[in-house]
């Protein structure tokens, strides 16, 4: 615990000493050096390299990145569910003051959902079709609160559909009988029923129409002003994500590349995959051309020496292909991992 | 942000009134398609042996005359006579009519083979001990084979308690008269702790004590191990394949997001889906219940079903026959309609529409 307070301690003055907008407010979650590794027949897999950031209380961060870039295993690594043969190898994550990688099984137990909640893409099933809602809600909160009594249960159950919009009556209701935005926002009821400090919400609008996507969006918004959660945005839509999050970080081969605020990520991104990325944005300017990013993204198992966009990057330098550039603190909401930005970082 | 209106539910919530009548017509259609299969059925036991060229009185007396030697005219008259006692020579629509009628109220008439006797006081006498046997032994393999199979597919479960169910896969391909015959061997003739046969030791007088009970049970054990052995790893092997599936499943994993304890998730979420499909298995098992009881009765020498039927067979008493015939057929679609009727409980996505 030693390292910890003093990790924290040395955040607290670099926040103190820069930021005037926010700095009081110290962050509510912090990752350090999360490592998770798959261990397959073909061989190892990094999926999580060195992922480092911190949010604030009420802060909306949004993760982008391709298929396979680690976005969804950052996610399962935060919650503590990475399964065999995946492994988190090192790392902390705090959210408030704990470690949740060092708590035991039975304290990870109550920290789900009660510290950090994850809200799966519910669309399809991510409730159990034999329960009716009311019951899936009410086993969650029995599993953390075990004296609290059934009339409370149930109330703190109703308040929770009561903000993501649903009538009481869906308590009653199975999931069949629900839509899939209906479900969604059950999942997110679910998700804020103990009132977590941060919410992972894992592509929560695919399989949705755009209507029920804004919706559910709006929605998400809503619940986590109202209990001042930070929220992790995890999907692959730039547009929707440019409305909502403050934050985005991308992601490319397990590893976050750049995190930038929205407005500096659209308007002027550093890292040259979060440039390439932006300009593939469809523009009117430019309508009927596709841009694209040229080649592939590289398999885990075999990734590049160096930097590991270096075979894809438009400003390669002769470095980038045999040293890993590190994450360069640009300004307190700029980090950028590339060898452009080397020594850059503010004092 | 603009305002979302609240979802409303008006589609699919349906007024009381309007939900029961729904069920009563329903039950109603349920229990006559119930009675036409028993019809259906029935109708085929009634022609099918009557195509066959056996007149089951004559087979009988001719045995008789063989073995005691009676004059020619005296089997004729005395055929004659039995027959017209039991109706055989009237027309076929007569006695299929009068069999109809009979079946509306479980009569099925006078045993053959042990005539004071009548078809329902010998299925009376000999049931108890097939439903004591037979369906508590398919309940209790049913359980055992889908708790192991659950905990077969189940990642967090320990190793040991995953391979517990192999040895019940392996018995799975020894046949229940095999099984009973090396239990008898082992069991009860080398080692001598249970009895080789019988419902309960001979000289005993059925009573209502705990001697007795334990004399009961102790007659029981080991045609219901031959019984429980083979069967529980044919539930093992559906359960293990439906809860792979089942574990995958997003539901799943959400409810361990939840923070749920490992036995809520393995018995709300986990058990509870993968189920669904071995209760549609369990009414079948129980409806080939007498099949299986035909031979583990009669290795034990128990006085069920199967063993009546068995007799029946042997000494051509067709009214027997058809009585276990048609009251299995009885059984089996009323097991079948209950199940119809429990469905909608156990998955409410199925709807009795």
């Amino acid at each position: 615990m030693n390292a910890a307070t003093a990790t924290t301690r040395r955040t607290k003055e670099r926040k103190r000493g820069s930021d005037q907008k926010q700095g009081a407010i110290e962050p509510v979650l912090r990752v350090r050096n999360l490592e998770v590794t798959y261990f397959t027949d073909a061989g190892r897999a990094r999926a999580l390299d060195d992922v480092t950031f911190s949010l604030r209380p009420g802060e909306k961060l949004g993760i982008v990145g391709e298929s396979g870039s680690g976005k969804s295993t950052l996610a399962l690594a935060m919650m503590r569910m990475i399964k065999p043969p995946g492994r988190i190898e090192g790392g902390e994550v705090f959210v408030g003051g704990t470690d949740l990688m060092a708590l035991g099984d039975r304290a990870m137990r109550e920290a789900r959902l009660g510290k950090i909640s994850y809200i799966p893409q519910g669309a399809m099933n991510s409730l159990n079709p034999v329960m009716r809602i009311g019951a899936q809600m009410e086993d969650a909160v029995r599993a953390h609160m075990p004296d609290e009594k059934k009339p409370q249960i149930v109330e703190r159950c109703m308040a929770a559909l009561k903000s993501v919009d649903l009538a009481r009556s869906a308590f009653r209701m199975f999931p069949h009988e629900l839509s899939g935005g209906m479900k969604q926002r059950v999942c997110i009821a679910i998700g804020i029923l103990l009132q977590p400090q941060v919410i992972i919400a894992d592509e929560p609008t695919s399989a949705l129409d755009v209507v029920t996507q804004r919706q559910v969006m709006e929605t998400i918004d809503r619940v986590q002003k109202q209990i001042n959660a930070a929220v992790i945005l995890i999907g692959h839509d730039m547009g929707l994500m440019a409305q909502f999050v403050d934050k985005v970080a991308v992601m490319y081969a397990g590893r976050l590349v750049e995190v930038a605020t929205v407005r500096d990520m659209f308007t002027g991104p550093r890292h040259p995959y979060a440039k390439a990325l932006i300009s593939c944005l469809p523009n009117l300017d430019n309508k009927g051309v596709f841009q694209g990013i040229p080649g592939l993204a590289p398999s885990l198992l075999r990734l590049p020496a160096g930097c590991t966009f270096h075979p894809r990057c438009a400003e390669v330098m002769d470095r980038c292909r045999v040293k890993r550039p590190d994450a360069e603190t640009l300004s307190d909401d700029r980090v950028v991992t590339c060898h452009l930005y080397s020594g850059n970082t503010k004092k | 942000m603009a305002k979302v209106p609240p979802p409303s539910f008006s589609g699919s919530t349906r007024t009381s009134g309007e939900h029961s009548f729904m069920t009563l017509k329903l039950i109603a259609r349920r229990i006559g398609f119930l009675f036409m299969v028993i019809w259906a059925a029935s109708t085929i036991i009634f022609f099918v042996p009557r195509l066959s060229p056996v007149n089951p009185v004559r087979e009988r007396f001719s045995e008789i005359a063989r073995l005691s030697g009676f004059a020619p005219e005296d089997l004729e008259k005395i055929i004659e006579s039995f027959s017209k006692q039991f109706g055989l020579d009237r027309p076929l629509w007569e006695q299929y009519i009068d069999y109809l009628w009979n079946i509306m109220r479980f009569d099925f008439g006078f045993s053959l083979n042990r005539y004071p006797s009548t078809v329902i006081e010998l299925i009376a006498q000999s049931l108890p001990w097939t439903i004591g046997l037979l369906v508590v032994t398919t309940i209790l393999s049913f359980v055992i084979g889908n708790l192991l199979g659950a905990i077969a597919a189940w990642p967090r479960a320990p190793r040991w308690a995953r391979n517990f169910s192999t040895p019940f896969v392996l018995f799975m391909g020894v046949p229940p008269v095999l099984m009973g015959v090396l239990l008898l061997f082992f069991v009860g003739f080398r080692l001598k702790l249970l009895p080789l046969g019988g419902a309960y030791s001979i000289g005993v007088v059925p009573n209502w004590s705990w001697e007795f009970a334990l004399d009961l049970l102790r007659h029981q054990i080991l045609p219901a191990l031959a019984l429980i052995l083979g069967s529980v790893g044919g539930w093992v092997l559906t359960m293990r394949g439906m809860g792979i599936t089942i574990q995958g499943e997003d539901y799943v994993n959400f409810a361990e997001h939840k923070g749920l304890n490992g036995v809520t998730i393995f018995r709300d979420y986990y058990l509870r889906n993968a189920l669904l499909p071995q209760m549609t298995g369990l009414a079948l098992a129980l409806g080939t219940v007498v099949t299986s009881a035909i031979i583990v009765e009669g290795l034990f020498a128990l006085p069920g079903v199967g063993t009546v039927l068995i007799n029946a067979i042997r000494a051509n008493d067709f009214p027997v026959i058809y009585g276990i015939v048609i009251f299995i057929t009885i059984a089996i679609a009323a097991i079948m309609t209950l199940m119809e009727f429990l469905y909608p409980l156990l998955d409410p996505r199925i709807k009795n529409e």
